[in-house]
C-alpha cells in the first residue's frame, strides 16, 4: 500500500528517519514507554521518539546490565554507549518496571546526551491521592523540560498537542478496529509498520496520514475467507513484524493486542476541556493498565476477557520477553481466567530473537489446529 | 556459622540461642492468631510496620519466610512447584517459594498463617507489587500499597506529599479492617521503640569496626531477623540491647569472629541463604572475615531521616521513602564508600542476584565507583538467592580463590 511507505521508512530505519528529522531542525527525546507524556514534549516543540532495542549484537551494554536483563534495557543501552543514538537531545525514563528503573541510573551517569529526565509516576493508579501525585508529577515533568531544554510550555501549546494525539490515538484504534472486522485488509506486517511507525514519525505528518490510511482501508473489500483463527496476543513490546506473518501461515490472524506498542499505547483519550495537565493525568488514572502499575488485582484479566469477547477472538498468544518479571508474574492468572472460559492459550517466550521461521510455524499451526 | 566459629576456637554467641526462642514464640503466635483473635497481616520486608503493632496487628514477613526456606534448603522444591504453576524461573525466588507455598503448606514451618490484609510496600522492588497481588487473589483478603516513589535523585516534594497522605490512608486501611481506631500514643511509643531498637542494631552491626571484627556478615544476617519482623516491640530492643553488650564484651575479650582475622570485606546483596556456611568457611579459611554489608543495614538508614521532633507518623514516610534499594545508583555508590571507609576493608564481595534486580542492576557500576575511588579488589558471584539450582559451587569457589589471591598480593 503506497500510502505506508513513510510508515515503513519509519519503522525500518528509525536512524535514518531521525536524522531526517534532526537535519530540519527538530529537538528529539527518546522515550521508552507508553506511560511517556509525549503530549508534554510535543507541546514543547520537541519529537518523542521511542527507542526499541538493538539488532545489533549486544557488548557494550555488558559492562553495565546482567545477562538476565531484557533484551530492551541491554538493547537500548546499547545504542546509546555504541553512538547510535547521536540524533537525540536526551531521554525521559517513566517509572515502569525494576529493570528500567535502574537502566534510568546507568544511562544517566553514563550517556552525554543534553538532557535527561526521570519521571517518577505513581505505581498505583487507584487512590485520590495517587491521581494527585499524577498531576504533580506531570506538572514537574513540565518545568524540568522547559528548564532543560530552555523552552515554554503553554496551556494553548498542550492543548493543541492533546488534539493531535488524540487525533493519532483515534486513528490507530479505527484502523484496529477495521482490522478486527476484516483481518484481510491489512496484513498483519503493515499493521505493525503502522504502529511502529506512529512512534517514530513526525506527529504532526502522522495525524495528517492516518485518515488517508483509513480511507483506503475503508474501500478494501472484505474477504470472504472466514476458516482465519482470530488471535490476540499479549504482551510487552512486540518489535517482531515476522510473527504476523508467520501466524497468517499457519492459518491465523491478530485482531487485537494488549500490548505496550500496541493498544496500550493508543486506548483512551485525553479530555480536551479544563487544565491540561490534569486531563493528560486521568488518561493515565484510566486507559487500560500495564503489569508495572496497580488498578485492581484482576483488572488485566477482566479486560482480556472483554477483548476475547468483543473482537470474537477463538485464542490469546502470550508473547513474553525474557526477563520481563511484571508480565511474567502475570501470565498464569491471566491464563487462569482464560482456561476457566474455555479459551486456548499458549506462551511464547522470546529472548532477543524469535525461534527459526520453521520451529515457530510448527508452533503456530500445532496452536491454531487446537481453536 | 556460630559452630563453625567454635570448632575454630572462638565462642558460640550466647545470644544465638534467644534469637530462636523469640523467633519460634513469634511464629507460633502468628500460626495460632486464629484461635486468640488476633489478625495477621502479611507485610514485605521494607514495610511500615509499626502501625500493625500499634494495632495489635501480627506481622508476618513472606521474605523472611523465604529465607528460611532458603536456609533450610527446601527452596528448589518449592521454586520448581511455582514453575509448574506457570510462573518463570526467572522470576524473584522468594516469591516463587512463597506462591508455592500457600499451595502446598510446605517449607519448614508449614506455610504462614493465613493473612487477613496485606501490606506491600514497593520501596525495595516492584516484584513486591505482583507477588501481593497474586496473595490478594489467592486469599481473598484486602491489599493495601504504599508507593514510595523512587528516589533517583531526590525525594522530591511531590513525592513527600504523595507518602504523607498514603501514611494517613493506610491508618484508615488499618481501622477499617480491624473495625477499632489507631492509639495514638500508642503509636508514638511503638515509634520509639522501632527508633531504638533501629540504633543498637547499628551499635550492633558498629562493633564490626573493631579489629578483630567481633561479627561477620553472616552473623548479622541471622540476627537481623528481629530488627525485620518484631520493630516496634520491647522485644527487639531488649535484645538487640544484650546483643550489643555481647558484642561489646568480645571486643572487650579480643574475640575475633574469624580466629585470624587477616582480611577485611564488604559483602554486597542478600544473603546466598543456602549456602551461608559454606561460603562463611570458605572465607575464614582465607582468614577474610566479611565485617560488614549492604543489606542488613538497610534496616537502620530509616535514621537517617528520623527527627527527634515531631510524631513518628510525620517521619516515618521519608525514611521507608528513602531506603537503601530505593535510590540512584550513584547514592549507593556514595553509601557503599562510606562502608569501605567505616569498617576499612581490603575487598568488595558483590553478590549478583537473579532474584533482586533493584539490588543487583547497576552492580556493574558500583564495582567500577569502588574500584576507581578506594582502588580494592572486588568479586561479582552469582545466584537466585533461595533456588539452588541456580548455583554454581566450583565456579564460584574458583571467583573467590583467584579474589583472595588478588588480595593477597596486595596486602
Amino acid at each position: 500500500m503506497e500510502e505506508l511507505t513513510d510508515f515503513y521508512e519509519a519503522a525500518l530505519n528509525i536512524g535514518k528517519y531521525a536524522e531526517g528529522l534532526k537535519k530540519r531542525g527538530k529537538k528529539i527525546v527518546g522515550c521508552l514507554c507508553s506511560y511517556t507524556p509525549e503530549e508534554i514534549i510535543l507541546a514543547a516543540g520537541i519529537h518523542p521518539l521511542r527507542l526499541f532495542g538493538t539488532k545489533e549484537t549486544i557488548s557494550l551494554a555488558d559492562a553495565h546490565l546482567q545477562a538476565y536483563s531484557c533484551s530492551l534495557a541491554r538493547g537500548v543501552l546499547e545504542d546509546a554507549l555504541a553512538g547510535r543514538l547521536a540524533y537525540l537531545d536526551g531521554a525521559v525514563f517513566p517509572h515502569t518496571c525494576d529493570t528500567i528503573q535502574r537502566l534510568s541510573d546507568i544511562w544517566r551517569l553514563n550517556t552525554q546526551f543534553a538532557f535527561f529526565a526521570d519521571v517518577v509516576l505513581p505505581v498505583k493508579l487507584d487512590t485520590e491521592s495517587a491521581r494527585q501525585y499524577m498531576e504533580d508529577v506531570l506538572r514537574k515533568f513540565r518545568r524540568d523540560l522547559e528548564e532543560g531544554m530552555g523552552v515554554r510550555i503553554t496551556d494553548e501549546a498542550l492543548r493543541q498537542s492533546i488534539g493531535t494525539y488524540n487525533q493519532i490515538r483515534g486513528c490507530l484504534s479505527t484502523i484496529y478496529e477495521l482490522r478486527s472486522a476484516n483481518p484481510d485488509i491489512l496484513t498483519g506486517s503493515d499493521l505493525y509498520a503502522i504502529v511502529k511507525g506512529s512512534m517514530i514519525m513526525d506527529r504532526d505528518h502522522l495525524a495528517e496520514r492516518l485518515p488517508e490510511v483509513i480511507e483506503v482501508l475503508k474501500e478494501r473489500v472484505p474477504s470472504t475467507d472466514t476458516a482465519k483463527k482470530r488471535i490476540i496476543l499479549s504482551g510487552s513490546i512486540c518489535d517482531q513484524p515476522d510473527i504476523y506473518t508467520i501466524f497468517e501461515k499457519a492459518g491465523g490472524a491478530v485482531v487485537w493486542d494488549d500490548l505496550c506498542t500496541g493498544s496500550r499505547y493508543f486506548e483512551g483519550f485525553v479530555n480536551t476541556g479544563g487544565d491540561p495537565i490534569v486531563a493528560i493525568a486521568n488518561r493515565y488514572i484510566e486507559r487500560p493498565v500495564c503489569p508495572a502499575k496497580h488498578t485492581s488485582n484482576t483488572a488485566r484479566g477482566e479486560r482480556l476477557l472483554d477483548a476475547v469477547r468483543k473482537h470474537n477472538a477463538q485464542g490469546v498468544v502470550f508473547l513474553l520477553l525474557k526477563f520481563c518479571d511484571p508480565h511474567a508474574f502475570d501470565y498464569p492468572y491471566l491464563k487462569g481466567f482464560l482456561d476457566r472460559e474455555g479459551i486456548p492459550s499458549m506462551l511464547l517466550e522470546i529472548e532477543d530473537q524469535l525461534p527459526s521461521e520453521g520451529q515457530l510455524l510448527t508452533r503456530f499451526e500445532t496452536f491454531i489446529h487446537m481453536l | 556459622m556460630t559452630e563453625t566459629d567454635k570448632s575454630k576456637g572462638s565462642k558460640e554467641m550466647q545470644s544465638a540461642g534467644k534469637m530462636r526462642e523469640i523467633m519460634a514464640g513469634y511464629y507460633i503466635d502468628a500460626k495460632t492468631a486464629e484461635q486468640t483473635g488476633k489478625k495477621v497481616a502479611w507485610i514485605t520486608s521494607g514495610g511500615p510496620v509499626e502501625p500493625l503493632i500499634a494495632m495489635d496487628i501480627i506481622p508476618v514477613y513472606p521474605e523472611n519466610h523465604g529465607a528460611m526456606i532458603g536456609a533450610s534448603k527446601m527452596g528448589a522444591d518449592l521454586c520448581q512447584k511455582a514453575e509448574e504453576m506457570g510462573y518463570s524461573g526467572d522470576l524473584c525466588s522468594y516469591a516463587r517459594a512463597d506462591i508455592a507455598c500457600s499451595l502446598v503448606d510446605g517449607g519448614p514451618i508449614g506455610g504462614l498463617p493465613k493473612p487477613d490484609m496485606l501490606v506491600c510496600c514497593n520501596n525495595i522492588c516492584g516484584t513486591v507489587m505482583k507477588w501481593y497481588e497474586i496473595q490478594a487473589r489467592y486469599y481473598n483478603v484486602p491489599l493495601f500499597i504504599f508507593d514510595t516513589p523512587f528516589c533517583h535523585t531526590e525525594y522530591a516534594d511531590e513525592a513527600k506529599k504523595y507518602v504523607q497522605r498514603q501514611v494517613e490512608e493506610y491508618v484508615i486501611f488499618l481501622e477499617g479492617v480491624c473495625k477499632k481506631r489507631l492509639d495514638r500514643d500508642r503509636m508514638e511509643e511503638v515509634g520509639r521503640l522501632s527508633v531504638e531498637a533501629q540504633r543498637l542494631w547499628q551499635a550492633v552491626l558498629d562493633t564490626a569496626m573493631n579489629r578483630p571484627s567481633p561479627m561477620t556478615c553472616f552473623d548479622a544476617f541471622f540476627h537481623l531477623a528481629l530488627i525485620v519482623t518484631l520493630r516496634g516491640t520491647q522485644t527487639a530492643v531488649d535484645y538487640y540491647r544484650s546483643l550489643l553488650k555481647e558484642m561489646e564484651q568480645r571486643v572487650a575479650d579480643g574475640i575475633g569472629a574469624v580466629p585470624n582475622e587477616k582480611y577485611r570485606l564488604l559483602w554486597d546483596n542478600l544473603p546466598i541463604w543456602y549456602r551461608l556456611r559454606w561460603l562463611s568457611e570458605k572465607f575464614a579459611a582465607h582468614d577474610a572475615c566479611l565485617v560488614a554489608d549492604t543489606y542488613t543495614s538497610s534496616w537502620s538508614m530509616s535514621l537517617r531521616y528520623t527527627k527527634d521532633e515531631g510524631s513518628f507518623l510525620d517521619s516515618m514516610g521519608e525514611g521507608y521513602a528513602r531506603a537503601y534499594i530505593n535510590i540512584g545508583v550513584d547514592e549507593m555508590i556514595k553509601i557503599v564508600l562510606e562502608m569501605v571507609d567505616k569498617y576499612d576493608v581490603d575487598g568488595f564481595v558483590m553478590h549478583s542476584n537473579r532474584s533482586c534486580k533493584p539490588y543487583s542492576l547497576g552492580q556493574y557500576d558500583i564495582q567500577r565507583a569502588v574500584q576507581r575511588e578506594r582502588g580494592i579488589p572486588s568479586v561479582i558471584i552469582e545466584s537466585h538467592m533461595v533456588d539452588e539450582r541456580s548455583f554454581s559451587e566450583s565456579q564460584t569457589e574458583t571467583r573467590i580463590d583467584a579474589f583472595m589471591e588478588m588480595i593477597n598480593q596486595k596486602g
